[in-house]
């Protein structure tokens, strides 16, 4: 469970996220989208506690991301853009690391790596340097990363970004299989995507969230890519009333 | 702590797989051998030289504490200005640039594991360096009678001194994700601590005592010379904790800005 009210966060004079809500319940995959710059990594980035928002609050499986971070930090996996390797560590040593300072007893640290590999599909390349792996290998030791605590909460920011298409379908049906008791945000450009994983779209634009459904609804009447395409095209006018605000 | 050590041992690790271990220690280990090589030649030859003039006098004030091992250590001391920012330039630079930032603030550490992991590895490899360099004074032990208390005071001055240097480097490196910025910061820095005690003399009583109390080179000497003053060790100790101390707030700052 993600609950996201009134987020604000601003770099210096750049306002890159205005005053954003919204909720997605456990179980659910919530489709986050947007055109580039609109605000969808410095939202996630929020949200998993790596900085702190300018103002409003975010609370995630009930504990707030500001007062009791490290409880927050303990249930969530985090994928960000790029994978964070250690390009000089082999699959399963980087594993055990991620997995020790993410909390697990050094007993069950051989389990849960073994799970990871298993379910990401890694097993064959256990013993290989993390910097010479594909870029598709490389987005799977990320996602491996995410999981290897067991989180209650997923995000995962452009999780298929550079791979083949039969390593996007593992990869989404792996997102699918795991959302089951756990709230999982998604971020993508891949429209698709998310007409086949999430139940829930929030459409992020300058900052702003221009819609919040559920998938279901918003494509009643027409595709989710025209329903993107509206909704972002309303921007230009906003826009240009923001900067004569912020030059004023 | 267990985390602090989890993150340590990541650190000494990467060390060693990455060329930087080796290239650091080999040129570490050759120009100490060089030096020490000079050294004892220029000893050897001092001794042949009055031996042969007959002067006990001389002879009795040549001695391999004061002839070989002071400016062994003052040479070493000077090389590790240079070699200890590019051992600890990455410690944070590195982990922004390569966006495994994110993974060990987004995990649950806090910021003092954090700090202290990326000491006690960056600790633990300066002490390989400098345990290495402990192959002379064996090498005079063994053949010589040098004085083994003012040995072990000097080489303890030489590893304070290398963990103030590299605390000075996590607190650099933790400023930029640029790895020469942090290097060329942190050798600044230790360059600076090194000479400003040169106006000393002509500074004026306060001052100059300032300057000398502030040099890190002052309170090294006293230690080469085999004494082991609190006051010494008060500064080591204070440099230390300053530098980590303001490496942890400059970590934790992300966090509140």
């Amino acid at each position: 469970m993600i609950e996201v009210r009134n987020l604000t966060k601003r770099f210096g004079d750049v306002v890159a996220v205005r005053d954003i809500s919204f909720t997605a319940s456990t179980g659910q995959i919530l489709g986050f989208l947007g055109p580039n710059g609109a605000g969808k990594t410095t939202t996630m980035r929020v949200i998993t506690g790596f900085m702190p928002a300018s103002s409003g609050t975010v609370k995630v499986a009930g504990y707030d991301i500001f007062d009791d971070s490290y409880e927050v930090r303990r249930r969530i996996g985090y994928l960000p853009e790029n994978p964070p390797l250690y390009g000089d560590m082999t699959v399963t040593s980087y594993l055990r690391f991620v997995g020790r300072i993410r909390g697990i007893a050094k007993a069950e640290l051989g389990d849960s790596v073994d799970r990871v590999l298993r379910k990401c599909g890694l097993t064959e390349v256990t013993g290989r340097v993390v910097g010479h792996l594909s870029k598709g290998f490389r987005q799977r030791v990320g996602l491996a990363q995410a999981l290897i605590h067991n989180p209650s909460v997923l995000v995962l920011d452009e999780p298929t970004i550079g791979l083949d298409p039969r390593q996007i379908i593992e990869i989404r049906t792996l997102i699918r299989e795991l959302s089951g008791e756990r709230t999982v945000i998604l971020s993508t450009h891949i429209l698709p995507e998310v007409s086949q994983l999430c139940e829930k779209v929030v459409i992020i634009n300058a900052g702003r969230i221009v819609v919040e459904d559920t998938l279901a609804n918003l494509t009643q009447q027409m595709s989710l890519e025209e329903v993107f395409l509206r909704f972002i095209s309303k921007e230009p006018a906003e826009e240009r009333s923001e900067s004569e605000e912020a030059t004023a | 702590m267990r985390n602090a050590l989890t993150i340590a041992a990541k650190e000494l690790r990467s060390y060693f797989v990455s060329p930087i271990a080796y290239v650091v220690l080999t040129g570490f280990l050759l120009l100490g051998g060089w030096f020490f090589f000079n050294l004892l030649a220029r000893f050897s030859l001092f001794v042949n030289l009055y031996s042969a003039m007959r002067n006990p006098d001389a002879q009795m004030r040549l001695n391999l504490n004061d002839f070989v091992i002071a400016p062994l250590l003052h040479n070493l001391s000077v090389v590790l200005v240079i070699l200890v920012p590019v051992i600890t330039m990455r410690s944070f630079a590195e982990e922004k640039r390569a966006g495994t930032y994110e993974l060990l603030m987004t995990s649950p550490l806090s910021i003092t594991e954090i700090v202290a992991g990326k000491f006690l590895g960056a600790l633990a490899f300066v002490l390989i360096m400098v345990g290495l360099t402990g192959v002379y004074p064996l090498i005079l032990m063994f053949y010589g009678n040098p004085e083994v208390g003012i040995i072990a005071a000097g080489f303890l001055g030489l590893f304070l001194l290398a963990t103030a240097f590299l605390t000075i480097g996590l607190l650099t490196s933790s400023f930029t994700e640029n790895q020469i910025i942090a290097a060329v910061s942190c050798l600044v820095v230790l360059l600076l601590l090194y000479v400003i005690s040169w106006p000393a003399e002509s500074a004026g009583p306060v001052l100059g005592a300032v300057l000398k109390y502030v040099s890190l080179t002052e309170h090294f000497s006293e230690m080469v010379k085999g004494v082991i003053d609190t006051k010494d060790l008060v500064y080591f100790g204070s440099v230390i904790a300053l530098a980590l101390f303001l490496t942890q707030r400059s970590v934790e700052s992300v966090r509140w800005r």
